[in-house]
Order: structure tokens, then C-alpha cells, then sequence
């Protein structure tokens, strides 16, 4: 007689299923992390929104440079784009990993994610300083 | 990749109609899925209506007279039909309960009963709940110690007694961990709240010895952190429970023992 619930096709017991390959002993860095880039974003972006506003109301766009040169606002805005795409990369793997399930799939677009958020962060911030040293 | 549309075989296809007898004032029709794996056929939602006037208040005591009365073949689980055992719950009116402590009273229009969502059907509304009982084993749902025993009872203070109320009235019924969508898409690997619940019990129990083992087990982005606070697990749980709180107290204790 077999074990009661023994997958009749591998003959594996349901416990074997269930343990897999047991605990990643992580999990807690990317919690925190998430949660903390997320309170970050709540302050950072009640400051961006002001500061969206004031460089719509500028005038021209002489004068919104201007703004964007003083040290407050580089710092602010790279704080800005590294805690927003950092954020968006750690909450994209999330979803990835709960929704594909085709092996290669998600190992492809987990990587994807990674490479866009980075490039996306790197470009924004090199973006930020050309202006701010005024290059 | 995602599947949008159900194979053609799962289906779910208007079954029979049982009528009331003729002359029947209080009917209530009972809309019932229907599966069994031996005839071959699509799954079906019978209807049965059922004289209210001479059945139990509950949604199994219907159950029960439909089986007794008007369909023998209809299958479902059930044993203490007072809310301990845990063994009839299914999907009711939409949301995952016992069918022994849901009034139908609480039912506006048709009663609506499915078996568990997102479970192997075994037949009719009685789920394949092997993967869910193999969680809770691995938990190791037992107290872990490393101290002799000693040669009375393991004793705790009232204080510590009371850390394991809303813990310890979980019966098993899975309920939560089959209205979980995390748990739907990934019930292989996220052990779902009801083993997360068990899990937290013992993490709390101040006569446990091996909370960091326990810690380091759930310790994974699956087996723990697939839990995305969704609540379907709270709102549905038919004992009043609170698996959502008891997860979140394991991420606190994982935080605390980690540091920010």
C-alpha cells in the first residue's frame, strides 16, 4: 500500500513536495528595503511635486535650470530617482515571481527589470549632475 | 505562461433541476457544483430546491437533506456540524466558510455552494487538501525543546498562556488558504495563512525552544513573503481569527531579529 496522497505519478510523498528545496534563509532584506525606499518616496515625492510645479511656473527654461543647479535640488532629485526605480525594481521582482511561472521566462525578465531599472536610475542621475555642474 | 481561459472539459455547465414538491410556501433553491471524475462530464451547477420550512437553519443542514432526501449521490465532507472540525467548509455565497455555522438566513437570493477555490476537485465539494495538510506538517506543529522533559507539565505564565488565544481555535478547515490569491498562484512554494498561523503558534509559545530554527525555516521569499497583506485570509476565516496579524508578527520578529 502506498502513503496516503503519494503522487501516484513520481512517487514523491506530499511532504517531500512541500519542503522542495527548503528555506533561501532570505526574503528579509528585500522586506525592509522595500518598505524602507517606500517611506523615502512618501517624503520625497511631496517635496518633488512642489518642486515640478515651481519649474512648470519658471518661466522660461534659463530660469529652470537656475533651480535645478542648487546642491538642495540635485541631491533631492537623484535621492528621487534612485529610491523610485530601486522601489519599482524590488516590487517588479515580486510581481514577476508570483505571476510567470515559465522558468526561463522569469529568469529573462527579472534580469530585464534589472538592467532597465538600473539604466533607467543611471541615466536620470547623470542627467541631474550634467545639469547641476552645468557641463 | 498565464492560462485566461478554462480547458474545455473544466467548464462549468448548467446542470438538473430538482423542484420543490408541488405546494411547498417556503422554498429556497440551493445552486450546487457538481463534479465526479468517473462520468466524464464537464463540471455542473445543479439546482435544488429545498422546503425551508422543514430543514435546519444552516447551510449543511440543506446539504444534508438534499443528500438524505432528493440526491444521494451529492458529495461533500462533514462530521461535527458545529464549527470544531472544520471538515465542511467550502465556498458559500461567494466566500469561503463552514457550511455547518453559515446560516442561510445570512444568504440573500440563491444559495450558491462551491467547493474551495483554486483546490483539485476530488468530487463534487470535497477538495484535495494534501498539499495544505504537508504544510502544516512542515511546520512541525509540535513543541520543539531541548531541556529534559520535566516530570510535570510544561508550565507558562497566565501572560504567556494568553499570547497563544487567536491561535490556538485555528481547526484546519483551509478556508483562508484557499481564498488567498497568493496562495492560488503559488501554493506549491507559499505555505498560505493557515500554516503561517499554526507556524506563529508555536513561534509564540513560550515553552517552544526552537523559535530561530522556526524563524530561519519560514525564512524565504516564498515560504513567508509571498504574503502580500491581501486580508482575504481575516475577512474569510469562520472562526473570527486573524492569519493576516500572525503572519505580520512573524515579518516583525524576522525585522527585529535582522535589524533595520
Amino acid at each position: 500500500m502506498s502513503t496516503p496522497g503519494m503522487d501516484r505519478a513520481n512517487l514523491r510523498t506530499p511532504l517531500k513536495e512541500v519542503r522542495g528545496l527548503g528555506s533561501a534563509k532570505s526574503g528579509t532584506r528585500h522586506f525592509i528595503v522595500q518598505r524602507v525606499t517606500g517611506i523615502a518616496l512618501a517624503l520625497l515625492t511631496i517635496w518633488i511635486v512642489g518642486f515640478v510645479l515651481t519649474l512648470v511656473h519658471a518661466g522660461d527654461y534659463l530660469h529652470a535650470r537656475e533651480l535645478l543647479r542648487h546642491t538642495f535640488a540635485a541631491v533631492w532629485l537623484i535621492a528621487f530617482i534612485v529610491m523610485a526605480f530601486w522601489h519599482a525594481q524590488l516590487g517588479l521582482q515580486v510581481v514577476i515571481e508570483d505571476y510567470v511561472h515559465t522558468s526561463w521566462l522569469e529568469m529573462l525578465s527579472q534580469i530585464a527589470v534589472k538592467f532597465v531599472c538600473a539604466g533607467a536610475a543611471l541615466t536620470g542621475v547623470v542627467a541631474v549632475i550634467r545639469i547641476a555642474i552645468g557641463a | 505562461m498565464a492560462e485566461f481561459t478554462l480547458p474545455k472539459n473544466s467548464k462549468v455547465l448548467k446542470g438538473k433541476k430538482y423542484p420543490a414538491k408541488a405546494g411547498t410556501k417556503n422554498v429556497r433553491t440551493f445552486r450546487v457544483y457538481r463534479w465526479n471524475e468517473e462520468d466524464g462530464q464537464n463540471p455542473h451547477i445543479d439546482e435544488y430546491e429545498v422546503d425551508m420550512d422543514a430543514c435546519g437553519p444552516m447551510v449543511l443542514d440543506a446539504l444534508i437533506k438534499i443528500k438524505n432526501e432528493v440526491d444521494s449521490t451529492l458529495t461533500f465532507r462533514r462530521s461535527c456540524r458545529e464549527g470544531i472540525c472544520g471538515s465542511c467548509a467550502m465556498n458559500i455565497d461567494g466566500s469561503n466558510t463552514l457550511a455547518c455555522t453559515k446560516a442561510c438566513d445570512e444568504i440573500k437570493g440563491d444559495v450558491k455552494i462551491y467547493p474551495l477555490p483554486h483546490m483539485p476537485v476530488v468530487k463534487d465539494l470535497v477538495p484535495d487538501l494534501t498539499n495544505f495538510y504537508a504544510q502544516y506538517a512542515s511546520i512541525k506543529p509540535w513543541l520543539r525543546t531541548q531541556t529534559p522533559a520535566p516530570d510535570t507539565e510544561r508550565l507558562q505564565t497566565k501572560e504567556d498562556r494568553a499570547k497563544l488565544d487567536g491561535l490556538y481555535e485555528c481547526i484546519l478547515c483551509a478556508s483562508c488558504s484557499t481564498a488567498c490569491p497568493s496562495y492560488w498562484w503559488n501554493g506549491d512554494k507559499y505555505l498560505g495563512p493557515a500554516a503561517l498561523l499554526q507556524a506563529y503558534r508555536f513561534i509564540a509559545d513560550s515553552r517552544d525552544e526552537d523559535t530561530g530554527a522556526r524563524l530561519d525555516e519560514l525564512e524565504d521569499p516564498f515560504k513567508l513573503y509571498r504574503c502580500h497583506t491581501i486580508m482575504n485570509c481575516t475577512n474569510t476565516c469562520p472562526k473570527g481569527l486573524n492569519p493576516a496579524k500572525a503572519i505580520g508578527e512573524i515579518k516583525k520578529l524576522m525585522v527585529e531579529r535582522k535589524g533595520v
